[in-house]
């Protein structure tokens, strides 16, 4: 075998490629195919044929709306929270944490060690009705008599946001762990102030983490659908819940594969508008 | 009446410049620390209602200490069915994929090639799709070909190494990247071949990247609900059964196993941070 690598040197890298990139191929792109095939089927089920509807995407969208946009919202502002609760803690344990780092990074990551389902469902706990939080903040009025936390647009998207934090918290702390201490001392040197050097030195060079923080947290939490199934209504659905009905339940197999092409179309959208955005504040930053 | 009304103000005041003093001298201290208590809070939810006695079927509100529920977690039917699944789901995927994707970034970091963008696009798109349409597509792939797949057990497998693939390239792709291949090189003007230089050089020094590649591909493996529940048929993971029970009344037993998931998995992450402390410090003795 060893002489027969040496004789077809090229061949290597194909023969080390090919079982894993089979796999992908077959289980990843030709489901991709398989899924664009049926969301152009028409029929009831069993009877799916295929006749090339696109009233199927038209259709998703006009009785979808409502739940495509309350997906990109909630996403969202559930990145925009990660972001508050994530960047102070993990600059405080890049800059400040000092031997404790290691155990600190471990705090971030411990939501992942407990099962997500029953993380999400611990939220039930601590947000039901007869739970602390909601007894004290009806008892200073924040919430009236009656006033719930559960079954709100607050429950969902505090969920998404619990479920979510690591994947922002994570490269942040990676690309500012990276920064040189001394390109601090050298602002100082040159009076800036603190905060200042913050702006001007340590925030530019953390951007490279909170891009790629904000895809990792935005992406799945568009398509996420068991926190609005667990900690909301139907009037918190989003759109992965749709799909999820559709293809368990109603078994509307045309429907619930045009919609997932509408998920992945709409999430590109807005990576492109995204990408747009931080390249042009690049220029002029 | 002014004076009575003076002094009390002067006083608050006086706590109030000392209590904002410290706040913003520690300010960022504190609020890491809150942030740290927010993200503790849930788990030490789950730990703690593992321990309650509920008193009808909801296990929402606290009523009393017992054991009972961990000496009986496998009280609740199909329970522990469902986690033998996931750990042989997880144990057979996490070995698949792990030799798969090793393989996929040597070829990536060690190889120029026709194709070598492409197949980097290959790998990055199933981390980047939802996995509500991961689930979806796969499903409607095994729905068309029922002739060779029936869903359970099998399709699990499938779709789990498929989407732990990826991570277990990025994993072992960053190691391999600062790997000094003066070290093959010196094998091989040794007399050794390709095949004694890959087993005596070069996967004894990728091995701790490939068993962390494994480590956090049984990780996702054993905590993925949403492509398993489109793909699992009838079958039941750990994940697959906490949501079938959860629309009923979640026993105190799923704490109990989430628990010791849990625990198991910080054990063995303190494991690895004191060995990497100790690793360090016995390379900083040799120097």
């Amino acid at each position: 075998m060893g002489s027969f690598l040496h004789r077809h040197r090229g061949a290597t890298p194909y023969l080390l490629l090919a079982p894993g990139i089979l796999w992908l191929a077959i289980f990843f792109l030709i489901p991709l195919g398989f899924l664009g095939y049926e969301s152009l089927q028409s029929g009831l089920f069993p009877d799916f044929q295929f006749t090339w509807e696109f009233s199927n995407f038209s259709d998703g969208i006009r009785d979808y709306h409502e739940q495509i946009v309350r997906s990109f919202v909630y996403a969202g502002i559930a990145t925009i929270a990660c972001l508050v609760l994530a960047y102070p803690l993990v600059y405080w344990i890049a800059f400040r944490a000092g031997p404790w780092r290691n155990l600190f990074l471990l705090f971030i990551v411990a939501p992942f060690f407990v099962t997500y389902l029953v993380r999400t469902l611990a939220w039930l706990n601590i947000l039901a009705d007869e739970g602390p939080v909601v007894g004290i903040l009806r008892d200073v009025h924040i919430l009236g008599p009656d006033g719930r936390l559960l079954a709100t647009t607050f429950a969902v998207v505090s969920g998404i946001t619990y479920n979510f934090f690591p994947f922002m918290a994570l490269p942040i702390y990676v690309s500012l762990e990276q920064i040189d201490p001394r390109l601090l001392e050298a602002a100082k040197d040159l009076y800036a102030s603190s905060i200042q050097a913050f702006l001007r030195v340590t925030l530019p060079l953390s951007a490279p983490g909170i891009v790629a923080g904000t895809l990792l947290t935005f992406i799945p939490a568009a398509g996420d659908f068991i926190n609005a199934a667990l900690l909301g209504t139907p009037n918190q659905a989003m759109i992965g819940n749709v799909i999820q009905a559709k293809f368990l339940e109603s078994l509307d197999y045309p429907g619930a594969a045009s919609l997932s092409f509408v998920l992945m179309g709409l999430i590109l959208v807005a990576l492109l508008v995204y990408a747009r955005i931080v390249g042009s504040e690049r220029l002029t930053g | 009446m002014t004076s009575v009304a003076v002094r009390p103000a002067r006083s608050r005041s006086g706590l109030g410049t000392r209590v904002w003093a410290f706040v913003r001298r520690h300010a960022l201290t504190v609020y890491a620390l809150l942030v740290v208590g927010y993200l503790m809070l849930p788990i030490a939810v789950v730990i703690l209602f593992s321990f309650n006695k509920p008193a009808g079927r909801f296990n929402y509100v606290w009523e009393e200490f017992t054991l009972d529920n961990w000496a009986n977690w496998n009280a609740v039917l199909g329970i522990q069915d469902a986690i033998i699944t996931s750990l042989e789901v997880g144990l057979l995927a996490t070995v698949v994929a792990t030799a798969l994707g090793t393989l996929i970034a040597m070829a990536i970091v060690r190889h120029h090639f026709v194709g070598r963008g492409a197949t980097n696009v290959l790998v990055f798109l199933p981390m980047s799709t939802p996995e509500i349409v991961l689930g979806a597509s796969l499903l409607t792939l095994f729905l068309n070909t029922t002739a060779v797949f029936q869903l359970g057990f099998v399709t699990i497998f499938i779709a789990h190494v498929m989407f732990i693939v990826s991570f277990v390239v990025v994993t072992v792709k960053a190691r391999l990247i600062g790997f000094d291949r003066h070290l093959e090189e010196a094998a091989m003007d040794l007399g050794a071949n390709e095949l004694t230089t890959f087993r005596k050089v070069t996967l004894p020094l990728i091995a701790p990247a490939m068993l962390a590649a494994a480590l956090l591909g049984f990780a996702l493996s054993i905590d993925d609900f949403v492509i398993t529940y489109f793909n699992a048929g009838g079958t039941q993971t750990f994940p697959i059964f906490v949501w079938g029970i959860a629309r009923v009344a979640v026993p105190p037993q799923v704490n109990v196993v989430a628990s010791a998931i849990f625990l198991v998995a910080i054990a063995l992450a303190l494991g690895n941070v004191f060995w990497q402390y100790r690793s360090a410090k016995r390379t900083q003795g040799a120097t």
